[in-house]
C-alpha cells in the first residue's frame, strides 16, 4: 500500500494532467482523440520519451545533461552518414551511433566527475560543441534521407492486431506474475504483504489501460514499434533503478553524495555510468527521430527538443533536486508535452504561442517540484 | 575498577597530528575496552574531533600507535579501520534521506547473491529483526528516513554502525539537537550496545547525557588529553574544570593527565 501511496500515486497527477489536457483539445478539436492522430502522438512521444528515459537517470542523481538533444541529432548524423554515404549494414551503423552516444556521455561525465566541473556547464559547453560536429559530420549535403528498409522500419513498422494482443497479455501477465510472486517471497520471509485488494485494482488499472490503447491503436495501424521501443527501454530502466546494485548506487547519490561515499560506493563511476548512459539513450532517440523523419538535417536534434525531454522528466515527477523520481515519468511526462505540442499543431497556432505554452508548463512543473521540495525541507523531511 | 589489568580493544599510543602551523593533537593516548562507554569530552577545539577522525583512519596520524585487540595495526584509511571493526556514526549521520530504511541499514552492503539483482526480502527481514533487537522503533522499515524523527535517524544510524559486526562504535554528538524523549531512546540504544559487549565512545557538550551513560571520560584541551575520569568518582564541577582548563587543587583523575608525560 505504501508502494502504492509513493509509486503509483505519485504519478497521478500526472495522469490526471493528461486526461484533462486530452479532454480539452478533444473538445477544442475531435480530430484530437481519433485512433490516427493518437497513433501520431505516440511515434511522437517515441524519440522524446526514450531520450527522456536517459534524462531521468542524470536527474534522479541530482545532475542536469544539457547536451542530450544535440547528442540526439549528432549520432543520427552519425547513423546516417555511415549507413547513406558509406553503405555500412543499417545495424551496424546504429550500433555505432549509440557507441558513438555513449562514448560522448562518457566524456562528459569524466569532465564532470574527476575535474569537478558543474555538470550543467560542461553539458553546455557540449549542446554547442556536438552541434557543430553534426554540421561536420553531414559536410556540405546538410540533409541525408533515409532510404534503408531496416532504419526506416524503426519508426515505421506497426503491429499487425493478433501480435498487438499478444503483447498487451504478456505484459498483464509479466505484471500479475511478477506481483505474486514478489507476495509470496514476502510472505515466506514472514513479511507484510500489502492488501491484495489494493494490488488487484493496480492490475485491473492496468488491464483496462492496455485494453483501450490497443484497441485505438488497433483502430489505425496497429501498434507502433517505436512506442514498444520506448515502453521496451522504460520498464528494463525502471528495473536497472528500483532492483539493482547499481540503480540502488544512482539513488544514493542523489540523496546524498556524502553519505554513498562514506558507504564505499563509488560515486564518481556512478556519475560517469550514468552520463554515459544518458549518452546512448540520446543516441537511441535520436535514431528514432531520424526514422520518424526519415532524414537527418543540420537541425536534428536542435530546436525545442532539449527542453521538451528535460519537461516530460520533471512534469512525470522526477525531481530536479535528485534522488527522487521514477523512469516511467519519462513516458507519462513526454506523453504530456507531446499532447500539448500535438494539440497545438492540430489547432493550427503559431510557433511563438507554442513556445510561449511549452514554456509556460516548464515552469509551471518546476515549480511544483521546487515547491515540494520546500515543504519537506521546511517539515524537517528533505 | 580493574580496567588497567585488560587489554583495551582499542588502543592508540602517543598519538600526534599537525595541520600546517596548527598542533591539532599532542602525544594523545586514548583507549576503549570491551563493555564500556567511553565520554570524550573537550572545548571547541580542543582535538576531540581530530582524535575521532584518527581512529577513524580519516585522518593519519604524524605519530603514535594504533593498536586493535592487543595487535599493533597499520592503518592508511577509513576502510581498514570499518575492517577492524571499528565504526564511526558522524553528526551528519551518513542517511540518505530519499532511501528507506532497509536502503539505508544496508548501503553499501546490499545483499544480492553475487548477482546484480538485490534480494529485497532477506534484506527487509534482517533489517527488521536487527532494530527489534536494539528496541529501535519506527513507523515500518519501508519509510523513507526523510520521514523519521530525529532520534529515529540517530538510531538507524548507530543500527547500521553496528549491525556488520562491529566492536567499537563512535558516536559523534548523538544527542545534540534532539528532544527529551528522542534523546532518551538515543541513550537507551548506547546502554544496548554495552550490554551486547561493544566498546562506545560518545563525543558530547552535554555533561548529564555524559554522566547517565559513560563509565569513563576523557577530557582533551589543546590537543592533550589532560584528564581521566571514573565517572562513579567525578563530580560534574572537575569535569567541566577539566575541560575549560579552570583546574582546582589536584585532579582526582584515575590515571595521569597527558601533560604529565611530555
Amino acid at each position: 500500500m505504501r508502494r502504492l501511496r509513493e509509486g503509483d500515486v505519485g504519478s497521478l497527477p500526472v495522469i490526471v494532467g493528461l486526461i484533462l489536457i486530452w479532454a480539452v483539445f478533444w473538445f477544442l478539436n475531435p480530430n484530437f482523440l481519433t485512433p490516427r492522430n493518437l497513433t501520431n502522438l505516440a511515434t511522437q512521444t517515441a524519440a522524446t520519451g526514450t531520450i527522456s528515459v536517459g534524462i531521468v537517470l542524470v536527474l534522479l542523481l541530482g545532475e542536469i545533461d544539457l547536451s542530450v538533444g544535440q547528442v540526439s541529432g549528432l549520432c543520427a548524423g552519425i547513423m546516417a552518414v555511415l549507413n547513406v554515404k558509406h553503405g555500412v549494414p543499417a545495424w551496424l551503423a546504429i550500433a555505432s551511433a549509440v557507441a558513438a552516444g555513449g562514448a560522448i556521455g562518457l566524456v562528459q561525465g569524466f569532465w564532470f566527475s574527476r575535474l569537478r566541473i558543474p555538470s550543467f556547464v560542461v553539458t553546455l559547453a557540449g549542446l554547442l560543441a556536438w552541434q557543430g560536429a553534426l554540421l561536420l559530420v553531414l559536410g556540405s549535403t546538410g540533409t541525408l534521407n533515409l532510404t534503408d528498409n531496416t532504419v526506416d522500419a524503426l519508426a515505421g513498422t506497426y503491429l499487425p492486431d493478433w501480435a498487438g494482443w499478444a503483447v498487451g497479455v504478456i505484459v498483464i501477465l509479466a505484471f500479475a506474475g511478477s506481483g505474486l510472486l514478489t507476495r509470496r517471497r514476502r510472505r515466506a520471509a514472514d513479511l507484510d504483504v500489502g492488501p491484495i485488494g489494493a494490488w488487484l485494482a493496480g492490475l485491473i488499472v492496468l488491464v483496462i489501460l492496455v485494453a483501450a490503447a490497443l484497441l485505438v491503436l488497433n483502430g489505425y495501424l496497429g501498434v507502433p514499434l517505436a512506442l514498444l521501443i520506448l515502453l521496451g527501454f522504460a520498464a528494463g530502466f525502471d528495473f536497472l533503478v528500483r532492483r539493482t546494485r547499481f540503480g540502488r548506487y544512482i539513488m544514493a547519490v542523489g540523496g546524498s553524495p556524502e553519505a554513498a561515499r562514506r558507504a564505499g560506493i563509488s560515486v564518481n563511476g556512478i556519475r560517469v555510468a550514468v552520463f554515459a548512459l544518458a549518452g546512448v539513450m540520446a543516441a537511441c532517440g535520436g535514431v528514432l527521430a531520424a526514422s520518424r523523419l526519415l532524414a537527418v538535417n543540420q537541425s536534428s536534434g536542435g530546436s525545442d527538443l532539449l527542453l521538451n525531454v528535460i519537461a516530460a522528466a520533471v512534469i512525470g515527477g522526477t525531481s530536479l533536486f535528485g534522488g527522487r523520481g521514477s523512469v516511467w515519468s519519462a513516458v507519462t511526462g513526454a506523453l504530456v508535452i507531446i499532447s500539448i505540442s500535438n494539440g497545438m499543431d492540430l489547432l493550427g497556432l503559431p510557433a511563438s504561442i507554442k513556445f510561449v505554452i511549452t514554456g509556460a508548463v516548464l515552469l509551471a512543473a518546476v515549480t511544483i517540484d521546487g515547491v515540494a521540495r520546500h515543504g519537506r525541507q521546511a517539515s524537517g523531511k528533505a | 575498577m580493574g580496567v588497567a589489568t585488560r587489554t583495551p580493544i582499542l588502543q592508540l599510543a602517543g598519538i600526534s597530528k599537525r595541520f600546517g602551523a596548527v598542533q591539532a593533537l599532542a602525544d594523545v593516548d586514548f583507549e576503549v575496552y570491551a563493555e564500556e562507554v567511553v565520554g570524550l569530552v573537550g572545548d571547541n577545539g580542543a582535538g576531540k574531533s581530530t582524535l575521532v577522525k584518527t581512529i577513524a583512519g580519516i585522518n593519519v596520524a604524524d605519530q603514535g600507535t594504533y593498536s586493535f585487540q592487543g595487535k599493533a595495526v597499520h592503518v592508511h584509511g577509513p576502510n581498514d579501520v570499518t575492517k577492524l571493526g571499528v565504526s564511526t556514526v558522524y553528526q551528519d549521520l551518513a542517511l540518505c534521506d530519499n532511501l528507506d530504511v532497509v536502503n539505508n541499514l544496508y548501503l553499501g552492503r546490499e545483499d544480492s547473491g553475487g548477482l546484480p539483482v538485490l534480494k529485497e526480502e532477506p534484506m527487509e527481514k534482517r533489517a527488521r529483526d536487527v532494530l527489534r533487537g536494539l528496541s529501535v522503533k519506527i513507523p515500518h522499515v519501508r519509510t523513507p528516513v526523510a520521514e523519521l524523527s530525529g532520534g529515529q535517524r540517530q538510531s538507524v544510524a548507530v543500527a547500521r554502525s553496528v549491525m556488520w559486526d562491529a566492536k567499537v562504535v563512535l558516536l559523534d554528538e548523538p544527542t545534540a539537537a534532539l528532544g527529551v524523549a528522542q534523546t532518551r531512546q538515543v541513550l537507551d540504544l548506547i546502554l544496548r550496545l554495552r550490554e551486547r559487549g561493544l566498546g562506545v565512545v560518545v563525543i558530547s557538550h552535554n555533561m548529564a547525557d555524559v554522566f547517565e551513560v559513560c563509565d569513563r571520560i576523557v577530557v582533551m584541551r589543546l590537543g592533550r588529553r589532560v584528564a581521566t575520569f571514573d565517572v562513579k568518582a567525578a563530580s560534574r564541577e572537575e569535569v567541566v574544570g577539566a575541560i575549560t582548563g579552570a583546574e582546582f587543587g589536584k585532579l582526582r583523575a584515575s590515571d595521569a593527565p597527558a601533560e604529565d608525560l611530555a
